[in-house]
């Protein structure tokens, strides 16, 4: 333990007057008005849209060829003419109806189905069996199947549109479930909460930012399905939806038509992913600090 | 005395691992008398968080009962709250306020006006009357403790149940939270069975120590630590029962009875 004053020299104690540290200025400051304006994720994502519609037009201009490749500004028009008219409103709203049908059944289904999973054991291999053989399953493979079933219409749509949303649904709810921490669980059952008040108080509360995630993909899968079902077989009864819309359009070559066709459905899935899916997670999962 | 609260008698406990059949406790028998900090001190392995559980009513004992005021325990039950080492124990989608007041909802122990006021009082007591309307991901580590504390209290159980409730804390806080226990314990009295692997904790909070062997469980002594807290850390009494209770856990000069016979 001898020290070696060469390597290791007694070091005297000190005490410092505290540096003045008023030359930064406040501790705590709030951000430029400039610096908060560019952190602002609506501004950024604004930024790479207006980038996108800038490259498209320029592109559009380049190729110069109205049937493969409209302008942005072309497409514009469309939309709006189609939107004025009301032609695109009616498409959307039939293709939306659809979708309100089927991805409330889903839900139903998947809830229905998870509530007796967690009930049992049997139950959990069950779905877990079912989804593990029907989520890989695209479902507008089943639109053969389902004409033949139900012929051509709205029911057919409504059955895929189910098989899109209830395995997707059903499969997240129960890994939520699953994943619910042990000691919440018991801090439940300590209070003497069972069946149906045990679920509804602890496990959906607890596995709700797996639900969100599951009500995510299963709304998206459930759009895409519709939309590509329409353009299968179109129209049901008398109006067709938005995927007949584009289908029509490309068989008059109207490719600025498709091209709005297209704008409609995008814009469709940003507003239900950025105004509705989000105003539901600021409201639950960030509030209570289960997902940032 | 006949305030005999809690009665444990001869309890083996057992339980599943996917692979083993794991005996933790084995024929256990203590009481726990109304108003007592009764603490179980065992190493890890002594079954003194199963012992817990199985008072939870989270699993029966295969020999050998457990009863609450006379009552045979077969199921969970908020007249027995338990505090979790965890801090997942508190509900992230509600507030402190909401967290302290569910308990009382759902038992429907109090009615809705009384349940208020008492959240709002337990509140205030603990010290979080700030923060009644955070969530619970936006308190420290104590404060979450706290709260599970305080809406454990605000039913009134007939016994609290806290299994190692300090040990993800830091020592500083942790010391914090043993003498708030002890303050607490000083204005209602409840009674409290804690289960900690520390000796120090052990003496500092109990008022009689249960020492179990552990591989299985078994009783090796019980122990009074009277009035002793942090402002005896220092004295000889202090260190003589610390000292005595590391000879009981950790002495060569005494031999393990084998789990079979021996000790019935």
């Amino acid at each position: 333990m001898t020290a070696d004053p060469q390597h290791n020299p007694a070091r005297p104690e000190f005490e410092a007057d505290l540096v003045d540290a008023g030359v930064i200025g406040d501790v705590e400051r709030p951000l430029t008005v400039v610096e908060r304006v560019v952190n602002n994720e609506a501004v950024q994502r604004l930024t790479i849209l207006v980038a996108i519609i800038v490259i498209w037009e320029l592109y559009a201009r380049w190729l110069d060829n109205a049937l493969l490749f409209p302008t942005f500004t072309e497409t514009v028009k469309t939309f709006s003419k189609d939107i004025a008219n009301g032609v695109l409103i009616d498409r959307t709203l039939t293709s939306l109806r659809t979708l309100a049908l089927g991805y409330v059944f889903g839900l139903a289904l998947a809830a229905l189905l998870t509530t007796f999973a967690v009930a049992s054991g049997i139950g959990t291999r069950i779905l877990s069996t079912l989804t593990a053989m029907f989520n890989p399953l695209p479902a507008i493979a089943l639109l053969p199947l389902a004409l033949i079933w139900f012929g051509l219409g709205t029911p057919s749509l409504v059955f895929v549109i189910i098989h899109s949303v209830l395995w997707a649904v059903a499969l997240n709810t129960l890994i939520g479930f699953r994943s619910v921490p042990e000691t919440l669980r018991m801090s439940g059952r300590n209070l003497g909460l069972k069946g149906a008040r045990y679920v509804g108080l602890i496990l959906i509360p607890a596995a709700f930012p797996s639900i969100l995630a599951g009500l995510k993909i299963g709304w998206a899968f459930a759009w895409r399905t519709l939309v590509a079902a329409e353009l299968v077989f179109g129209v049901s009864s008398r109006s067709g939806g938005i995927g007949w819309y584009i289908f029509e359009a490309r068989n008059d070559l109207d490719t600025a038509t498709v091209f709005s066709g297209l704008l409609a459905v995008i814009l469709i899935g940003l507003i239900v992913e950025s105004v509705i899916f989000r105003a539901l997670e600021a409201r639950t999962v960030n509030l209570w600090g289960m997902q940032r | 005395m006949t305030s005999t609260l809690l009665d444990v008698s001869g309890v083996t406990l057992q339980y599943k691992t996917p692979r083993h059949l794991v005996t933790a406790t084995y024929r256990v028998d203590f009481s726990v008398h109304q108003g007592d900090r009764y603490v179980i001190l065992g190493p890890s392995g002594c079954g003194k968080s199963t012992l817990l559980k199985a008072v939870g009513g989270f699993m029966l004992p295969v020999e050998g009962s457990i009863r609450i005021r006379g009552r045979e325990i077969d199921s969970p039950g908020p007249d027995r709250m338990m505090v979790f080492q965890e801090f997942e124990q508190l509900m992230p989608w509600k507030t402190v306020y909401q967290n302290v007041l569910f308990p009382m909802k759902v038992t429907r122990k109090f009615a809705s006006a009384e349940a208020a006021a008492r959240a709002d009082a337990i509140i205030e007591k603990v010290g979080l009357a700030k923060f009644r309307d955070v969530y619970p991901h936006m308190l420290s580590g104590g404060m979450k403790m706290r709260v599970a504390i305080a809406r454990a209290m605000a039913l009134e159980p007939d016994i609290l149940l806290m299994d190692e409730p300090f040990a993800a804390l830091d020592a500083l806080t942790r010391r914090t939270m043993q003498q708030e226990l002890l303050s607490l314990w000083d204005q209602l009295r409840f009674t409290v069975l804690f289960v900690t692997h520390s000796i120090e904790e052990a003496i500092i909070v109990g008022s009689r120590i249960l020492v179990l062997s552990p591989h299985p469980g078994r009783v090796r002594a019980e122990l009074d630590a009277g009035d002793l807290d942090h402002n005896s850390i220092g004295k000889a009494e202090f260190g003589a029962l610390s000292k005595r209770i590391h000879q009981l856990l950790f002495g060569d000069d005494h031999k393990h009875p084998a789990p079979e016979g021996a000790r019935a």
